[in-house]
C-alpha cells in the first residue's frame, strides 16, 4: 500500500514487479485484517469460549467455576422446563413457517405487477417489518387485551365472550405466532417477488399459447422456477423463528405455566436473570446444534441446485 | 401472476387485487388503531377503547413523553449505536470485500471459507461468552459494547465480496499500469462504483442495529445507556394493564416514527436489499 512512485517505476523491471503485484502478495491481506480481527474476537473466540463455559459449573457465592464435564447437558436433557421450551419452539416454527411460505407466496404472486397499486401494497405489507419488536408487541398487547382489546371487541359484536389470548395456556403461543406473521410477512414476500421476477416471461407466453390454465402454469412453470427460493425461505425462516425471543418475553414472559417459553428466553433467564452461566451456555449449544443442522441443509440445498 | 399481464387484466385478476387490498386494510388496522388510541385521554381508556371513535382527543400523551422519562436519551443512544454500527460495517465490509474479491494473498481462500462459516453462527450461541468478554473488559454500558458485536457479522463482507467480483477486472489492471497503489485503486477507482451496494448494505445494517433487542438488553443495564427498543420495553410492564395505556401507545408511535420515515424515504433501496440478498 505504500508503494513508491517515481523514476524507478518506469523501468521495465519495476513494471514487471507491478505485474506481479496482481498475483499473491501478503500485503493484500491487510484489506481483510480489520474485519478478521473483529470477527475472531467477537464471533469465533466467543463460540469456543461458550463451548468451554457450557462444561463449567459456576458457584454463585465465591464466584468460582469448576470443570463439570457434561453435567450441564445431562441436567438439561432431564429438565422438563427446558424440554418444554424445545417443544414450544418447534411448535412455534411449525405454526409460523408454513404461514410465511403460503401467505408470502400468495402475496408475491398477487403483487407481482407493474404500477402504483402493486408498489403501494408491497410497501404496506413490508412496512411492518421495519418496526422493532418492542413496538410490535405494544401494538399486539393492545390488540389482545381481553376487556378492551380490538379482537375481543370485534368478537363481542358477534356476541362472543372476551378471549384472554395471552393468559390462556392454549392460545398464548398461537397469539405470538399471529403477531409474528403480521410483523415479518413482508420479508418472505419480497424474497418470493425477487424470485418471480427472475422467471423469463417467454415461459408464460408459451404456456398461454398452449391455453394452459393459471393453475397449470403455476404448477409447471412458477413452482419449479422458484424451487431454490422456496427452500431458502423455508430454511431461513426455520432458523429465524427458532430464535424467537422478544415477542415471548414482552407479550407473555413465557407464561402461562411455561406454555409460551421458547429456548432463547430460557437461555436469557438462566444466564442473565439467575446467572447459571454454565447451564445457559449448554442450552445455547443445543440451540446452536439445531441451527447448524439447518445451515448445513441450506448449504447442501443451494449447492445441489447450483450443480444441477 | 405474470401470466395475467400477458392476457390482459381479466375479471379474476381484479378479484385478486380486490382481495389483496382488503387484506392490506386488515394489515393496517393494528397500526391505525394504536395511533388513534395514542390521542385519547388515559382516563377514558381505563374502561373502554370504543371511545376512540369520538372526541375528546388530546395531545397530552405526547407532551408527557417529551416532558418525562429518558426517551430523548434513548433516541440519541439508538442513533449513535445504529450510525456507528452502519459506518463500521461499511468500512470493514468494503475493505474485506475488496481484499477477497479482487486481490490475492496467501491463504485467501481458506480465510474466506472461515468467514463464510460465520454466516451460520447465531447470536445466541455466543451471547453468554460475549457478555463475559465485555464484563472482563469492564465495557458494559458503553457505546463500544453496543456497537462492536454488530461489526463481527460476516453478512456484509459476503455481500460486498459478491458485488466487487462483478466489477470488470480490467479497471484494476489499467490503474495498476498508472502506478496506483492497491489502496489507491480501491479508494479512488473501485469504491466509487459500489455506492448503490453501500446504500443497500448501509440501510439494512442501520435497521437491524436500530431494532436489535437481545444484546442491548443484556449489555446496557443502566437506563441512561438503554437504546430506544430496550428503553420503551422497560416501561411496558408498568403500564400494560393499568392507567397509562394512551401514554404507552404514544410511546410506540413516537418510537416507531423515525424508522418508519427512514423506510418511506429509502423504501426502494430496502426492498432491493432484501431482494438482492435473496438472489445472491
Amino acid at each position: 500500500m505504500r508503494e513508491g512512485r517515481g523514476l524507478a517505476a518506469k523501468s521495465p523491471a519495476r513494471l514487471r514487479r507491478r505485474g506481479a503485484a496482481i498475483g499473491p502478495d501478503w500485503r493484500n491481506g491487510l484489506f481483510v485484517l480489520p474485519f478478521l480481527l473483529v470477527y475472531l474476537a467477537l464471533l469465533v473466540y466467543p463460540l469456543f469460549r461458550g463451548m468451554w463455559i457450557s462444561l463449567l459449573q459456576f458457584d454463585m457465592f465465591d464466584q468460582t467455576a469448576s470443570f463439570a464435564g457434561f453435567t450441564n447437558f445431562r441436567r438439561l436433557l432431564a429438565d422438563r422446563i427446558f424440554l418444554g421450551t424445545v417443544g414450544n419452539t418447534v411448535l412455534f416454527v411449525a405454526m409460523t413457517v408454513p404461514a410465511f411460505v403460503v401467505i408470502g407466496l400468495a402475496l408475491a404472486l398477487a403483487l407481482n405487477r407493474e404500477g402504483r397499486a402493486g408498489a403501494v401494497l408491497r410497501a404496506i405489507f413490508f412496512g411492518t417489518s421495519v418496526l422493532s419488536v418492542t413496538i410490535v408487541t405494544i401494538i399486539w398487547k393492545m390488540m389482545y387485551l381481553p376487556d378492551r382489546g380490538l379482537i375481543s371487541g370485534i368478537l363481542g359484536v358477534f356476541g362472543a365472550a372476551p378471549v384472554p389470548f395471552l393468559t390462556s395456556q392454549d392460545l398464548a403461543l398461537p397469539a405470538i405466532a399471529v403477531c409474528t406473521v403480521w410483523w415479518i410477512i413482508g420479508l418472505p414476500m419480497m424474497l418470493f417477488l425477487a424470485a418471480l421476477q427472475q422467471i423469463p416471461g417467454e415461459l408464460y407466453e408459451a404456456a398461454a399459447l398452449d391455453n394452459a390454465s393459471r393453475w397449470r402454469s403455476f404448477v409447471s412453470i412458477t413452482l419449479p422456477s422458484i424451487r431454490r427460493t422456496l427452500l431458502v425461505v423455508v430454511i431461513y425462516e426455520i432458523v429465524a423463528q427458532f430464535q424467537l425471543f422478544g415477542q415471548a418475553l414482552l407479550l407473555t414472559k413465557g407464561g402461562p405455566n411455561n406454555a409460551s417459553r421458547p429456548i432463547v428466553l430460557f437461555i436469557y433467564e438462566q444466564g442473565f436473570r439467575d446467572w447459571n452461566l454454565g447451564y445457559a451456555a449448554a442450552a445455547s449449544e443445543i440451540l446452536f446444534l439445531f441451527m447448524a443442522v439447518a445451515a448445513i441443509a441450506q448449504y447442501l440445498a443451494s449447492r445441489r441446485r447450483a450443480e444441477g | 401472476m405474470a401470466a395475467g399481464s400477458i392476457v390482459g387484466r381479466s375479471a379474476g385478476d381484479r378479484l385478486i387485487l380486490g382481495a389483496v387490498i382488503l387484506l392490506a386494510i386488515v394489515w393496517l388496522v393494528p397500526v391505525v388503531w394504536v395511533t388513534a388510541l395514542s390521542f385519547k385521554p388515559n382516563a377514558e381508556l381505563m374502561f373502554s377503547t370504543a371511545s376512540v371513535l369520538h372526541p375528546p382527543y388530546t395531545l397530552k400523551n405526547y407532551t408527557d413523553i417529551l416532558a418525562s422519562s429518558g426517551v430523548f436519551r434513548w433516541l440519541f443512544n439508538s442513533a449513535v449505536v445504529a450510525a456507528g454500527t452502519t459506518a463500521g460495517t461499511l468500512v470493514l465490509s468494503s475493505l474485506a470485500g475488496y481484499g477477497f474479491a479482487r486481490t490475492e494473498f496467501p491463504g485467501r481462500t481458506l480465510v474466506f471459507v472461515l468467514v463464510l462459516i460465520g454466516l451460520a453462527i447465531p447470536e445466541q450461541a455466543v451471547i453468554i461468552a460475549r457478555h463475559q468478554i465485555f464484563s472482563d473488559l469492564k465495557m458494559h454500558n458503553t457505546y463500544a459494547a453496543l456497537i462492536l458485536p454488530g461489526l463481527s457479522i460476516p453478512f456484509g463482507v459476503f455481500l460486498m465480496t459478491q458485488y466487487f467480483k462483478a466489477i470488470p477486472r480490467e479497471l484494476d489492471e489499467a490503474a495498476m499500469l498508472d502506478n496506483a497503489s492497491r489502496f489507491q485503486i480501491f479508494w479512488r477507482v473501485i469504491l466509487p462504483l459500489t455506492i448503490p451496494a453501500q446504500a443497500t448494505l448501509g440501510i439494512f445494517t442501520f435497521l437491524t442495529a436500530w431494532n436489535d433487542y437481545l444484546w442491548p438488553l443484556i449489555s446496557a443495564t443502566r437506563p441512561e445507556m438503554f437504546t430506544l427498543t430496550v428503553g420503551i420495553a422497560s416501561t411496558q410492564t408498568n403500564f400494560a394493564q393499568s392507567e397509562g395505556l394512551g401514554f404507552l401507545m404514544a410511546q410506540a408511535v413516537f418510537a416507531g416514527l423515525p424508522v418508519f420515515v427512514v423506510y418511506l424515504f429509502f423504501q426502494k433501496y430496502i426492498i432491493r436489499a432484501v431482494a438482492g440478498a435473496a438472489i445472491r
